[in-house]
Order: structure tokens, then sequence, then C-alpha cells
């Protein structure tokens, strides 16, 4: 299965709509080779190592479109001295198989993990591309409410995958999470141990963070935005008290879900901090105002939201929600 | 009443294959006649009736182009004159073409209402059509269109923060927004905790569907009277929350009573005294 998907990206790449279609529709093995060989290996993904076998991408700041191909999360993986865990994996099967062919680069062990940060399609749709490796599938780890939000999104993202990008998703290239986290996990790696917390609802309810014991390297996923608008999907109170938490802990690496990485994490969050609380404040005042919520959405935030990328995008919907959950405070 | 949940119901029953041949084929608003699914719903619920699309005059429908959030979509339905007894809007219908279940919600009101405008908020599932269309007292139709931009509404688990939706389950809160003086209609709000389950969401390691569980029926009264009524469905976002008029005829009791799909009932009420 994992071939066919493949197989239609390449005919996506090609342009190949029909055949794409053909083959959703059929998953016929002797119509979908024809495109198999046409096409050369993927383009390993330009890494570079943050921290001693750490390697990280960072996605384009920009709108989750078909223009930079999907790729706008970060993906990162780590190397241990048995095999490799891959956190995050871009928002479409190739960005996925770029990866691949990018951990293939640097080492020949396989990918034992594949992690999920989260369940948002920017981060979690290349999952299909490690399916399939010599030594068996690796396991899928994520946050122990990562499947059910998955799940209740999975139309929606082959919808959007197609429309956008034209490209029909396999069955099976939305792929569900084999272990859950419910509170805190370690994996090894070989002489390399990754801790894996769930957090409770904060940027979405299935936020998953990663720390890599060995350099204090710690993967927020997008419980941490910099310089492209936090994004509000879960829960905004939650979202600043998961914060707190994760201020207290001794790390010298902290890795965005958007954005540079960087070494001082509680200054990192510092601005998402502000324009979180500003959120918090101004719409608690628009509804104590009988504000409605398209009159809150045109009031909130005015100061603060122009200092970030993909306001326009994104700043409006985190009112939204933020009403939507405050409105019921008291 | 029956009359238009049976409507309703079939509408929906016809409705359902067709979505699904539709999903990710309708990129843009053109031509918003020409929707296989609307002439269908129209079809069902107006026969060969002929509705008036210079509507502004009558009604206006306000929705964001691009939705901000497809689960929390919010949607205005204005009418552009006073309900009287001689002439009022009798109800107001609410479609959503390329909704799993199109027609979202059919209000009713009488000329107690003052003002038959209606606030409400939506999941949009789709790139679609949102259609308001009045039916007046004098039995003519008036629709107002907005293509809006939006996806993954209706399927996506309800709740961002699941868990928490079903622990308030049927809290519900009546209030009055605007200034209750002068003989002009008051403006009114009624916000519902319910996770308003679609039944769309499924578990794909289960195959299993949540099950679908959603407010179905708001009737509310002033003094006694009926003063605004809806049959709605999942269609509605989370929290289903109700913006309405009603014209003040001094003190009385302003009560809401919801059922849902589960026959489940809740009901709010507060004494309204106009200012003196």
């Amino acid at each position: 299965m994992a071939q066919v998907g493949n197989t239609m990206l390449k005919a996506a790449r090609r342009g190949s709509v029909r055949a794409l279609i053909a083959c959703a529709l059929f998953l016929s093995a002797s119509m979908c080779p024809a495109f198999a060989h046409a096409n050369p290996p993927p383009l390993p993904l330009p890494m570079r190592q943050v921290a001693p076998g750490i390697y990280l991408q960072y996605g384009a700041q920009e709108e989750w479109l078909p223009a930079n191909a999907g790729n706008v999360a970060n993906v990162g993986f780590v190397v241990g001295g048995r095999c490799v865990a891959v956190i995050d994996s871009g928002g479409t099967p190739e960005v996925g198989h770029r990866l691949r062919a990018a951990v293939s680069q640097v080492t020949p062990l396989p990918v034992c993990y594949v992690i999920s940060t989260h369940a948002h399609p920017d981060h979690i749709l290349g999952n299909a591309a490690f399916l399939g490796f010599p030594g068996g599938d690796p396991v899928f780890v994520a946050h122990a409410r990562l499947a059910a939000a998955l799940s209740g999104r999975d139309r929606a993202y082959r919808n959007a995958v197609q429309r956008d990008f034209r490209i029909v998703l396999a069955p099976d290239a939305i792929v569900y999470p084999t272990r859950a986290v419910a509170g805190v996990l370690e994996l090894d790696l070989g002489g390399r141990s990754l801790q894996l917390q769930a957090w409770p609802t904060a940027h979405t309810d299935n936020d998953l963070t990663v720390l890599d014991r060995q350099t204090g390297t710690l993967f927020l996923g997008d419980l941490l935005f910099v310089g492209h608008i936090p994004v509000l999907d879960g829960r905004l109170g939650g979202w600043l008290a998961v914060m707190s938490e994760l201020k207290k802990l001794e790390v010298t690496l902290v890795i965005p879900g958007h954005g540079p990485a960087g070494r001082d994490l509680p200054g990192l969050m510092a601005p998402q901090q502000a324009y979180l609380e500003t959120l918090q404040r101004e719409t608690r005042a628009a509804i104590k105002r009988k504000m409605t919520i398209g009159q809150a959405v045109q009031q909130v935030g005015r100061p603060v939201a122009p200092q970030w990328l993909l306001t326009e995008l994104f700043h409006r919907r985190n009112v939204t929600a933020a009403y939507a959950e405050l409105e019921w405070e008291d | 009443m029956n009359m238009t949940r049976r409507t309703l119901s079939s509408a929906l029953l016809g409705l359902g294959l067709l979505c699904g041949a539709a999903q990710g084929q309708i990129k843009s608003g053109d031509n918003a006649e020409a929707s296989e699914i609307w002439q269908k719903v129209r079809l069902s619920l107006f026969e060969s009736r002929p509705i008036s699309t210079a509507s502004d005059g009558i009604i206006v429908l306000e929705t964001p182009v691009r939705a901000e959030d497809s689960a929390v979509v919010p949607i205005s339905i204005r009418t552009r004159f006073p309900q009287s007894a001689t002439r009022y809007v009798d109800k107001l219908y609410l479609i959503i073409d390329n909704n799993p279940s199109p027609v979202s919600a059919i209000f009713q009101f009488t000329p107690a209402s003052g003002q038959a405008d209606i606030e409400t908020r939506v999941r949009i599932d789709e790139y679609t059509h949102v259609r308001a269309i009045a039916e007046l007292s004098d039995g003519k139709l008036y629709m107002a269109t907005r293509w809006v931009k939006a996806s993954g509404g209706c399927s996506a688990p309800p709740g961002k923060d699941a868990q928490a939706a079903l622990a308030s389950l049927g809290k519900m809160r009546l209030r009055i927004d605007g200034d209750a003086g002068a003989g002009q209609p008051v403006l009114a709000q009624l916000m519902i905790s319910h996770p308003n389950n679609s039944g769309l969401a499924m578990d794909q390691l289960s195959r299993q569907f949540t099950p679908a569980h959603f407010v179905r029926r708001v009737d509310i009264s002033y003094a006694g009277k009926p003063l605004m009524s809806a049959d709605v469905d999942f269609s509605i976002s989370e929290n289903p929350n109700f913006r309405f008029y009603f014209l003040p005829r001094g003190e009385g009791e302003l009560k809401a009573e919801v059922l849902d799909s589960r026959d489940l009932r809740f009901q709010s009420s507060l004494s309204f005294r106009p200012a003196p």
C-alpha cells in the first residue's frame, strides 16, 4: 500500500491526475507500476545538525499549500546507537519521503519510531513515507488522544489534500499511532533515550513533547510558535498553564513547531505568552461588553497581532476560538 | 410543525449520498443556482414556488468569506422590516449546500418577535454556498446566498476539548443583551452547553462512529406565548448559540425549552421587566 501511495505521489508530480485517480480507485498493482520507475528518488530534505545526532529542517513560515509542497512545519530526527526516531514528518507524503531520504543520507540505521507532536496535517501527513523498512514498520507514537483527533479530521484532510494539492491519499496514507502516550514514556534508541510527555489540552487536545536527555534538546511541537503566529485549536487557558509548566524545564536547546530554534526557553516563549494573554484579556472584555463573535474578531488583539507572520490567516480564527471558550466562564 | 419535521428528515435522507459524491469537487462560488444539491433541497422544501433572489429589501445574510474556524462559523440573518400582524417573516431556512445534512435550521417566528433576525454559529464541512430563505406570511419566498470557504467543520471532533464538553451537557444560559425600553425589539441570547455530535466523526481503528447526539428543537416563549422556535441539526456548532429579538409587552417570563436527539429536555427561563 505504501508503494501505491508513493506511486500516486509521483503521478501527482507529473500532473497525471487521471492516472492518479485510477490508482486511487482500483489500487491495482498492475496499473500503477507503469509510473513507478519514471521518476528519480526523492530529494533529501536539507537538514542541519543542531546538536550531536539531532537533525532539523525548518519548514517555510507559510500557509500549508502546494507552493511550498506542504513543507511548512519543522521536522527532525534523532540518531541513536541502534535506530532513529523521527519527530514530525511534514505536510504531505512527499515531504515524508524526502525526510526519509535525508535520514538515509546520515545513517544506515533504520527508523524505529515516528513520533507525532500533534494531529495537524502539516506535521503528520508524511508518516506514510516511513512504512516498509526491511526490519518492519516503525512504531508510530503519539498522545493518547491523537487517534480520535485524527480520525475526526481524516476526511477533511483527504478533501483538502485533493482540492489544494491534487493528491488522492491512499486509504492507508493517513497513519494512525501504534503506541499511545498518556503520561510520560521513555523510548530507547540504543544508548540514547527520549522522554515523551503528553500534555493536557493546550494548542490542541493531543500535544506531545520530546526531550533528548543526552543533549537536553526539547522538541515542543506547536506548543511553541516562533515568528509564525500561535494558532489556537485547543484551550487558551490550558495552553497558558502548560507553558508555565514547560518554563520550569532545564533544557539547552528548544525546537518549536514553526520558526527558529533557540537556547533560552522563557525568552523564546515570552512573545507567545504576551499574545495569548492579550487574546484572553481582550476577548473576555469583548464578551463582557456583549459583543458578538463577529464584533470581537474586529476588535481583539489589534495592536499585538501585526508583529507575527501569517496574522491574516490565523488571528481572527484565534479570537473565534477564544470567544467560544471564554463565553462560558463564571 | 409535523410537516416541517417530515420535510426536514426526508430532505436529510435523500441527500446523504449526493453530498458524498460532491465532496472535493466544488471549488468556486460561481453560479449558485446550478448547485445540484440546492436543486434537490429546493424541490423538497419549496417545490416549484418562485424564490426571489432580489432580496436586498427583505433579507440579508452575513457570513465570513473564509471561515476562521470551520467548526464555529458565525452566521447572521437580518430581515429588513419589522414584524407586524399583517406582514411578517414566518420562517427562515438556513441551507448549507455541501454539508452532510444541508437543511441546517428552520426558524419559525411570530409577530411577537418584533424583528425576525437570528444569529447563530454553524459547522461548515466543505467550500459551500450558504443560503438564507425567508418565507413571508403572504407565502412569498426571498433568498440571500453567500459563498463560504471552510472545510472539516462537521467531522472534527466536537470540542477542542472533548472531555470538558460532555461534563457540562445541558447547562443553559438565557439573557437579555439589549436595552429593554421604548417599545423597540429587544435582543436576547440563548446559550446551550451541548457537544452537538454530528455522528460523522469516525474512529478509523474501531471503524465506529461517535454516535450522533445533537440539539434538534428549540422553543422560546414570552409571557406564555410562542415567540420563536427552531428545528435544527448538527450543522449548528457545539454549544448552540442563538441571538434573537422579542417585542416587550410588559412583565413576563422569557422561557427556552430544548429537546435533543436522545429526547433529553432542558429548560431555562428569566423574568423580564421592561425598563420604566
